[in-house]
């Protein structure tokens, strides 16, 4: 089966304009999805993933903006759209997210039905009648009794209104899904009933998710495909397999070795000397230098490329890098 | 006194390793009764946090209480500190003799000759305790005031128990603990304000604060949640050097089983206010025997990558009761999945009878009727000691 890419974004960069200096919150970032796959984009606080996912659904808050990069949903460059229409044509149609603390976001004055409802009334210009047919139709996908959509918000629990907040990102049948941070302030039981949930929507209406998260754990159970994200770089994309079992990237392999596991035997953690970088003011070079056991004179100077070391697995370090492609590459 | 008390005390004074036995701690909120509810003379109904527990720490050793959201864990640590009313329980604590001087100074009852009923003491008479009972918070972000800078973030300790200190030797004992928590040079430190530092350095300023009095426990609650993994496990080691170096012992509280069963030695599990299970944490955690437990283990996400290819089946129905609502017998039954299958043996038993703690093979408490057939623990303390 030939695949084909739902989302293609390339040498996509994101900039805060603060008074205190420009924050380079995301640069040169190229991936691909495609359908039916999910994609982890994990990281620490700070790294750049939620602005990343800002950025795909052109919700950059102010004094951020894009500054370059292409991002392509269906085929359709959307940076080039006006905002009017972006939001008429691809917000909710093409591309949906679940947003971090979505469940507090809740109008508490209407109930769960009508602001489920509200997509198919603005977008699809159906009857409340109608739409009331399909929210019930939506809530039933995601697991929960139709009933519900006669409750207000503060009635339901947090694990049913993070169902809630899933199927209104369903609502439109969008290509791409993105979920921030879905499950991070639930309990580790309704957490996995949330990702069971996921995955079935996944297999059954055949969705492409991108999925964000901190934690690696989350990661390894959802995620086809595994970004690690450092300082507004992707500084390691591949197979979920290859980043989890044999990464390449000192980073990855520093972060993968840092997780308390449940299972097997208990071997001294490791950790990651030193804090991640300030990005008004990045070190020079590989951001990751300061706090890298194998940085070395090269990494202290020039950023090191995008490099394509295995079919779909890429590294952005100089131990990869034979200095062929020329820095922040593209995928070919 | 009551007996239960005595027996207890007597048991407490021959088992000098332990620091703190926690007997039937309750922690009850009221709930708010409407006009209606008093003309029609319905009885007061409570939250009822924490429901009965009893537990014991060991000298240099960390305790953990885990559980989801909403099972009392929390509550319990700030009961030791008296932050919450406590409704019952009786909690003896070996204090350090000057402490016990200042506590019967203040015109405090101590029962024992090295150690007191912390919940038998007036909340306002508790300061003396305070000095040996130390909390760190879950969030480094609102534990410390904003406005004040590191130094007199961590002085004010020393100042509020009016340490027979001069000024000098005051910054010594701030500098002292700034090294400790590896937060060096110290003078470059002192002079900043909480919003100068990242995640990872506030919470080591919240830690020395909490060892600068030198405590005997401290509670630690949720102390790495809020970090980022990559500097998560430099918290945990350094929390473990501490407790080598200064000998103390930590009530760890956390959500996080995994991480537990790095530092913890001894572990309860939390449902709804009670202690369902208690032993070794590598055992429990290895291999659950309390439902609820077995539940929460299998929910736990792993990094391992084929997880994706399947579902994971997690052994619980329904979702947590309020603690406003516990339901009747075993407070788990309705969301029991053993209780399911074998309804026909057991409805005799969890819907209508609150279960008694058993002793399983291995020497852990398990709070089930299915290990009816083992060892009855009538008083939950007595068995942990003997």
């Amino acid at each position: 089966m030939a695949l084909t890419a739902v989302l293609e974004v390339e040498n996509l960069s994101t900039s805060y304009y603060t008074f205190r200096g420009m924050v380079k919150a995301v640069e040169k970032v190229s991936f691909k999805l495609e359908k039916e796959e999910i994609l982890g984009i994990a990281g620490e606080s700070g790294c750049g993933k939620s602005t990343l996912a800002w950025s795909l659904m052109g919700l950059v808050p102010p004094p951020g903006r894009v500054v370059e990069g292409s991002v392509k949903i269906d085929g359709i460059e959307v940076l080039n759209l006006s905002e009017s229409e972006r939001r008429k044509k691809i917000l909710w149609e093409k591309i949906s997210m679940i947003f971090q603390g979505a469940i507090n976001a809740f109008n508490p004055v209407y109930t769960v039905g009508y602001q489920l409802a509200e997509p198919f009334i603005y977008h699809k210009n159906y009857s409340k009648k109608e739409a009331l047919e399909k929210v019930k139709e939506l809530l039933k996908m995601v697991g929960l009794n139709p009933e519900i959509e006669k409750r207000y918000p503060h009635e339901l629990s947090g694990g049913m209104k993070q169902r809630a907040v899933i199927a209104m990102a369903l609502a439109l049948e969008p290509s791409v899904i993105i979920a921030d941070e879905p499950t991070t302030a639930l309990d580790v039981v309704i957490q996995s009933q949330i990702l069971n949930l996921m995955k079935k929507l996944k297999q059954d209406k055949k969705l492409s998710f991108i999925f964000i998260t901190h934690d690696m754990s989350v990661i390894a159970e959802m995620a086809d495909k595994v970004a690690i994200m450092y300082a507004g770089r992707i500084v390691e994309l591949g197979p979920s397999e290859i980043i989890f079992n044999r990464p390449y990237h000192p980073y990855t392999s520093a972060l993968i070795r840092s997780i308390p596991r449940l299972r097997g035997p208990i071997e001294k953690l490791q950790y990651i000397p030193g804090e991640p970088p300030n990005l008004i003011s990045p070190p020079p070079g590989c951001k990751f230098n300061p706090r890298c056991q194998y940085a070395e004179e090269l990494c202290k100077k020039e950023e090191p490329g995008f490099v394509e070391v295995e079919k779909g697995h890429f590294v952005r370090c100089w131990k990869y890098d034979s200095g062929k492609q020329s820095s922040g590459g593209a995928i070919k | 006194m009551n007996v239960d008390k005595k027996e207890l005390m007597e048991l407490f004074s021959n088992k000098r390793d332990i620091v703190l036995m926690v007997d039937g701690l309750k922690v009850w909120f009221p709930l708010k009764r409407g006009l209606s509810d008093i003309l029609k003379g319905r009885p007061q109904r409570f939250v009822r946090a924490v429901d009965s527990i009893s537990f014991f720490v060991r000298e240099k050793e960390t305790f953990c209480l885990a559980g989801e959201s909403g099972c009392g864990k929390t509550t319990t640590g700030k009961s030791l500190l008296r932050l919450v009313p406590v409704t019952d329980g009786v909690g003896l604590f070996r204090a350090r003799k000057e402490t016990l001087e200042d506590l019967k100074k203040n015109g405090v009852n101590v029962d024992g000759e090295d150690y007191v009923d912390i919940f038998a003491i007036h909340p306002k008479k508790m300061k003396p305790v305070r000095r040996d009972i130390q909390i760190i918070y879950q969030d480094p972000y609102g534990s410390l005031n904003p406005r004040y800078k590191i130094l007199d973030i961590l002085k004010e300790p020393l100042e509020i128990h009016k340490f027979q200190l001069t000024e000098e030797e005051k910054l010594e004992t701030v500098y002292r603990a700034l090294e400790t928590v590896k937060l060096k040079p110290p003078e470059d430190f002192v002079d900043r304000h909480p919003h100068q530092l990242s995640g990872g350095q506030r919470q080591r300023i919240a830690i020395a604060k909490a060892i600068i009095m030198n405590p005997k426990i401290v509670v630690a609650d949720e102390p790495v949640s809020m970090l980022d993994v990559s500097i998560r496990a430099e918290m945990l080691e350094l929390l473990q050097t501490i407790k080598r170096e200064r000998g103390l012992s930590y009530i760890f509280i956390t959500h996080d089983l995994a991480v537990s069963r790095y530092i913890c030695d001894r572990i309860a599990i939390m449902y709804l206010g009670r202690i369902v299970e208690m032993g070794d944490t590598r055992r429990i955690i290895e291999n659950p025997l309390h439902p609820y437990t077995k539940a929460l283990v299998a929910a736990i996400p792993e990094p391992n990558p084929s997880n994706r290819l399947r579902m994971r089946d997690v052994p619980i129905k329904g979702e947590i009761p309020s603690a406003a609502n516990i339901p009747p017998g075993c407070r788990f039954h309705p969301r029991c999945v053993e209780y399911e299958k074998n309804i026909e043996n057991l409805k005799s038993k969890c819907p209508l009878q609150d279960p008694p703690y058993y002793v399983a093979e291995d020497g852990r408490l398990v709070n089930c009727w299915l290990f009816e057939g083992n060892k009855k623990i009538e008083k939950a303390h007595a068995s942990f000691i003997m």
